[in-house]
């Protein structure tokens, strides 16, 4: 198995305590490959975010290894996976996120920002990724003025603007109508095959699909099935259904 | 970052505005409120800045210098055996009633100056002749006497014109500017004699005795000498100042009164300001956690919000100097309301404003230090 990618293994994560103490991880493992766009699904609340976020390190685990990109998180501090985010990931969040003061160009330069570069070079940088999204006539616009599918792709845009080699998304198209789920989950992929990314892909939207190429099944905070072709995929999950 | 976390503020037009008219407010309250202090203040001890001595001699008991407890006339003789005196010559200060052509009548404050020198003298004459003031039954008014006598006259009381003090008779003979006292009486100035005749009768009248030192002594060394050898009271012109205002904070409700509205300007700046700052805080939490998963550190964070705070405390500082500044040279004057803007005033509420953003920055800092980023895939 390749070092780089997402390697978890036996992570587990509860909150609370006493009687209020819910177990969501238990002895979790979960692989993701670059190049790949892996679909992470399962029912509601069986620890999908989660798994996300810890794989992200803005939540901490309880134990378990937690190796992202050959780099242990478990054994990181603070700002020093900070940094590690800054440079590696890039997040796409159900409910888009922009800044709603910030045009297009200035949200999805933010990642470069944080990064540290001027903000002439980080929104020319930024106007060259929101056309590859297509939406280089939206670059002015404040995020109220554009619809759903717009904002979403800016987001999408500022995930790539710092060519993160991993990009996290958590149920990208699930406030979207089926053109825009469709055309995110399009450039989603683009972004995994030409750019080499790992795109882990948190969904609930069967009409998404078929865009993976791996697939990871979870329940009660385990992952009991991984696909692994598209055939595989088609045959558990097939289309329209 | 900063410049993000700028167009985060601005953007939110209504907590802008709210929060810089929060700190504006609060600067005006407390910058008027202090500015109102110390005009009032420059009032109590106007007779100084009009009667301009390096050395006040008064009897032994007086602290400040609108109380006088009258000398002997054989003081006067005393303080000049003392060595080291240029010059040393009374001065009459008292309150009287001005009657007014249609038999009202208006309280002054009386100065009879020194004969032979006219010592103390006013210096700016808009109208008519000091020197006039040898002739007899003269007076020399200044502006606020003008409008003050000038009630129920068919044109202004002018050069020429006759009032009664204490029944007898006045002519005016020149018209002066002079600093307005904190009672509110007009000066008019006379003779030091003439002034005697025109006071109620009293036993004692030399209320102060005015002295110069000779070339090379010091005000204060003439004074604490004079104070030895005679057991009068004796003030350079800085001391008798700082004692009277010091009398007036110590004697009169003034400090309370205005320190009271500057703590309630503090107050509901701080109120103001901290509560919407907060609030701008929460609505942009969501903002906050996804900078924080994007990768920004606390120390950036921290810095986009105290900028945040610290640009909004700026201009409503200046906002709010500028109005008072408007006000007080505008409004104020007009209104005859004391008012003195010194470089102090704007410092301290400079500091005070500083200490409003900085708490509403440390909690705003606190809020997002607390924050769990993974709350942004919620
Ligand atoms: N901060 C938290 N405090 C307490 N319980 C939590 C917290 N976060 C998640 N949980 C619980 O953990 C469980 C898994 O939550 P999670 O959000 O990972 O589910 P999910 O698979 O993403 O669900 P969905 O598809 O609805 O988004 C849920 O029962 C949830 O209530
Ligand atoms: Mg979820």
């Amino acid at each position: 198995m390749s070092t780089l990618g997402i390697n978890v293994q036996s992570v587990d994560k509860s909150f609370g305590r006493g009687d209020a103490r819910t177990v969501v991880l238990k002895k979790t493992g979960f692989v993701a490959e670059t190049g790949h766009l892996t679909m992470l699904i399962g029912p509601s609340g069986c620890g999908k975010t989660t798994l996300l976020s810890i794989i992200a390190g803005t939540l901490h685990a309880d134990g378990g290894i937690i190796e992202v990109l050959g780099q242990r998180l478990d054994q990181m501090r603070g700002n020093a996976i900070a940094k590690f985010r800054a440079r590696n990931l890039g997040f796409i969040f159900q409910q888009f996120n922009l800044i709603p003061t910030l045009s297009a160009t200035e949200n999805v330069s933010v990642p470069l920002v944080i990064q540290g570069l001027s903000s002439t070079r980080a929104e020319r940088k930024a106007r060259e990724v929101l056309e590859w999204v297509g939406l280089s006539d939206h670059a002015d616009f404040l995020p109220a003025k554009m619809s759903g599918g717009q904002q979403q792709r800016v987001a999408i845009a500022r995930a790539l603007v710092h060519e993160p080699p991993i990009i996290l998304c958590d149920e990208p198209t699930s406030s979207l109508d089926s053109e825009n789920g469709r055309h995110v989950m399009d450039l989603l992929r683009q972004a995994a095959t030409q750019r080499e990314c790992l795109v882990l892909v948190v969904s609930h939207d069967n009409r998404t699909y078929r865009f993976a190429d791996h697939m990871a099944e979870m329940e009660d905070g385990q992952i009991f099935r991984t696909l692994k072709t598209k055939d595989e995929i088609r045959t558990h999950h097939p289309p329209g259904v | 970052m900063i410049r993000i976390g700028l167009k985060m503020l601005f953007g939110d037009r209504g907590k802008y505005v709210m929060l810089i008219s929060g700190i504006t407010f609060s600067t005006l309250l407390m910058a008027q409120g202090m500015a109102l202090f110390c005009g009032l203040m420059t009032w109590t001890y106007s007779s100084l800045r009009n009667m301009r001595a390096p050395i006040w001699v008064t009897d032994p008991k007086v602290e400040q210098c609108n109380d006088s407890k009258p000398m002997r006339d054989t003081d006067i003789t005393r303080v000049r055996s003392v060595d080291g005196i240029a010059w040393a010559v009374p001065l009459y200060q008292g309150i009287s009633m001005a009657k007014l052509a249609d038999g009202s009548a208006k309280m002054i404050t009386l100065i009879g100056l020194d004969n032979d020198t006219l010592i103390g003298a006013p210096t700016k004459i808009i109208a008519g002749r000091l020197e006039d003031l040898r002739m007899p039954n003269t007076v020399v008014l200044d502006d606020l006497g003008v409008e003050r006598l000038s009630e129920g006259r068919e044109r202004p009381i002018g050069i020429g014109d006759i009032f009664e003090i204490n029944d007898r008779e006045a002519r005016v003979v020149a018209i002066c500017k002079s600093y307005r006292s904190f009672t509110g009486g007009p000066f008019v100035f006379t003779t030091y004699d003439r002034a005697i005749l025109y006071a109620p009768n009293q036993r004692k009248m030399l209320s102060f005795i005015l002295v110069a030192p000779q070339p090379g002594l010091s005000d204060e060394a003439l004074a604490r000498r004079i104070a030895e050898r005679t057991g009068l009271g004796a003030f350079t012109h800085d001391e008798f100042k700082w004692s009277t205002v010091m009398w007036y904070v110590r004697n009169t409700g003034i400090p309370i009164n205005i320190g009271t509205i500057v703590i309630i300007g503090f107050i509901i700046g701080a109120a103001i300001s901290g509560q919407t700052f907060y609030s701008f805080i929460l609505e942009n939490t969501r903002h906050f956690a996804a900078l924080r998963a994007m990768g920004a550190s606390s120390g950036e964070l921290s810095a986009m919000i105290l900028s945040q705070a610290l640009i909004v405390g700026v201009i409503g500082y200046g906002t709010g100097l500028g109005l008072v500044s408007f006000l007080g040279n505008n409004l104020l004057r007009l209104g005859k309301v004391p008012f003195l803007m010194l470089w102090q005033i704007t410092a301290i509420v400079g500091a005070a404003v500083m200490i409003i953003v900085a708490i509403s920055a440390v909690i705003g800092i606190v809020r997002i230090a607390r924050l769990e980023p993974a709350i942004v895939f919620r």
